[in-house]
C-alpha cells in the first residue's frame, strides 16, 4: 500500500452517521447519570441515597467522566479507525498529564500534612 | 492520479499520514499537558479559601463594602445544560465531515451551522455565568477558589472561542462551495481540535463542578 492510499484509506474507514448518534446518545445518558450521582451524593434524593452515594460519588464521576472521554476520542476523534501514531500522541500525553495531577495532589498535602505536625 | 489522491500525496509524510494531522495532534497533546497544569492548580488549592464566595456551600464574604452570608455560587443546572450543548456539538461537527467527505454541501452547511451555533451558546452561557458570579462577589482575586476557577475556564473559554471562528470560517468557505471531498481533511482536523475542546470540558465539568 503507497502512501496516498494508506492516507485515504483512513478518510474511508470513519463510522457511520447511525453510529455517531448513538455515541451522542450514551454521551447524553452518561452527562445525566453523572448530575443524578451528585444529586444523590448531596441528599438531593433522599437520605437514603446519600448514604449509598456519598462516599463513592468521587468514583463514580471520575469513572462516568473516563468513560465519555474514552468514546468521544474513539469514535469523534477516530482514535479506533486512525494509525497507532497518533493514538500515541495522545495517549502518552493524556498518560502524562493524569499524573502531573496525581503527583501534585499527592505532593501538596504530604506538605500540608507534614506542616501540621 | 485523480485531484483527490493529488491532493493527499502533497501532504504525506513517510510515516503515510498527513503532515496537518500528525500536527494538529501534537498540538492536541501539548494542549493536554497545559490544561493538566491548570486542572491540577485548581484541585490543590480546592478547600483553601479563606473567605467566600465558595463553589458548593454558603460561606462569609465581604460584598459591597461589608461582610455578610454569601450563598453557593455555583448553578448547576444551567452548567449542565451548557455541557449537554458541548457535547452535542460534538456530533454535529462529525455529522458535518460525514456531509463533507460524502460531497453532500447541503448536510455539511446545515451540520457545520448547528455546530457554530451550539459553540456560541456555550460562549454566552460561560459570559453569563462569569457576570453572574462577579455580581455575587467573586472577582478573579477574591479567593484561591475564584483565581484558579476563572483561570482554568477562562482557558477553556477562549479555546472555544478560537474553535468556533475557525469553524465559523469554514462554514463561509463551505457556503462559497470552496470544500470539495478532496479538501473535507480541512474540516477534519478543525474537528479533531473541537472534540479535544469538549473532552476537556468533560474533565472539567465533574472536577470543577460536581466534586464537592
Amino acid at each position: 500500500m503507497d502512501a496516498q492510499t494508506t492516507a485515504h484509506a483512513g478518510a474511508h474507514s470513519h463510522p457511520s452517521p447511525a453510529l455517531y448518534l448513538k455515541v451522542a446518545l450514551i454521551l447524553f445518558v452518561l452527562t445525566a447519570l453523572e448530575v443524578a450521582a451528585y444529586e444523590a451524593g448531596r441528599g438531593g434524593m433522599g437520605p437514603g441515597f446519600q448514604e449509598i452515594f456519598g462516599p463513592i460519588v468521587v468514583l463514580l464521576l471520575l469513572v462516568l467522566s473516563a468513560a465519555k472521554f474514552a468514546l468521544v476520542a474513539m469514535f469523534y476523534m477516530h482514535l479506533k479507525q486512525d494509525s497507532k501514531l497518533l493514538s500515541n500522541l495522545f495517549v502518552w500525553p493524556i498518560l502524562l498529564a493524569a499524573s502531573v495531577i496525581g503527583a501534585l495532589i499527592v505532593l501538596l498535602n504530604y506538605w500540608r500534612v507534614v506542616g501540621a505536625k | 492520479m485523480s485531484e483527490a489522491a493529488a491532493h493527499a500525496m502533497e501532504h504525506t509524510t513517510t510515516t503515510g499520514i498527513d503532515s496537518r494531522k500528525v500536527a494538529i495532534w501534537t498540538l492536541i497533546g501539548s494542549e493536554c499537558l497545559l490544561f493538566a497544569s491548570l486542572i491540577s492548580t485548581y484541585l490543590v488549592y480546592k478547600g483553601k479559601s479563606l473567605v467566600g464566595p465558595l463553589p458548593h456551600t454558603e460561606s462569609q464574604c465581604m460584598l459591597h463594602g461589608k461582610m455578610q452570608t454569601c450563598e453557593q455560587i455555583f448553578e448547576i443546572p444551567l452548567v449542565t445544560f451548557g455541557t449537554a450543548i458541548l457535547l452535542f456539538s460534538s456530533f454535529f461537527v462529525v455529522m458535518a465531515l460525514n456531509g463533507a467527505q460524502s460531497g453532500n454541501r447541503k448536510k455539511l452547511i446545515s451540520w457545520l451551522a448547528l455546530t457554530v451555533l451550539c459553540g456560541l451558546f456555550f460562549i454566552g452561557m460561560q459570559v453569563y455565568e462569569f457576570q453572574h458570579f462577579y455580581h455575587k462577589g467573586l472577582g478573579y482575586s477574591t479567593n484561591l477558589f475564584s483565581g484558579t476557577f476563572y483561570t482554568l475556564t477562562g482557558f477553556h473559554g477562549s479555546h472555544v472561542t478560537a474553535g468556533v471562528i475557525w469553524l465559523s470560517t469554514l462554514l463561509v468557505l463551505a457556503i462559497k462551495g470552496k470544500i470539495p471531498p478532496a479538501k473535507a481533511l480541512n474540516l477534519e482536523i478543525a474537528a479533531l481540535y473541537w472534540h479535544f475542546v469538549d473532552v476537556v470540558w468533560i474533565v472539567i465539568f465533574p472536577v470543577v463542578y460536581l466534586m464537592r
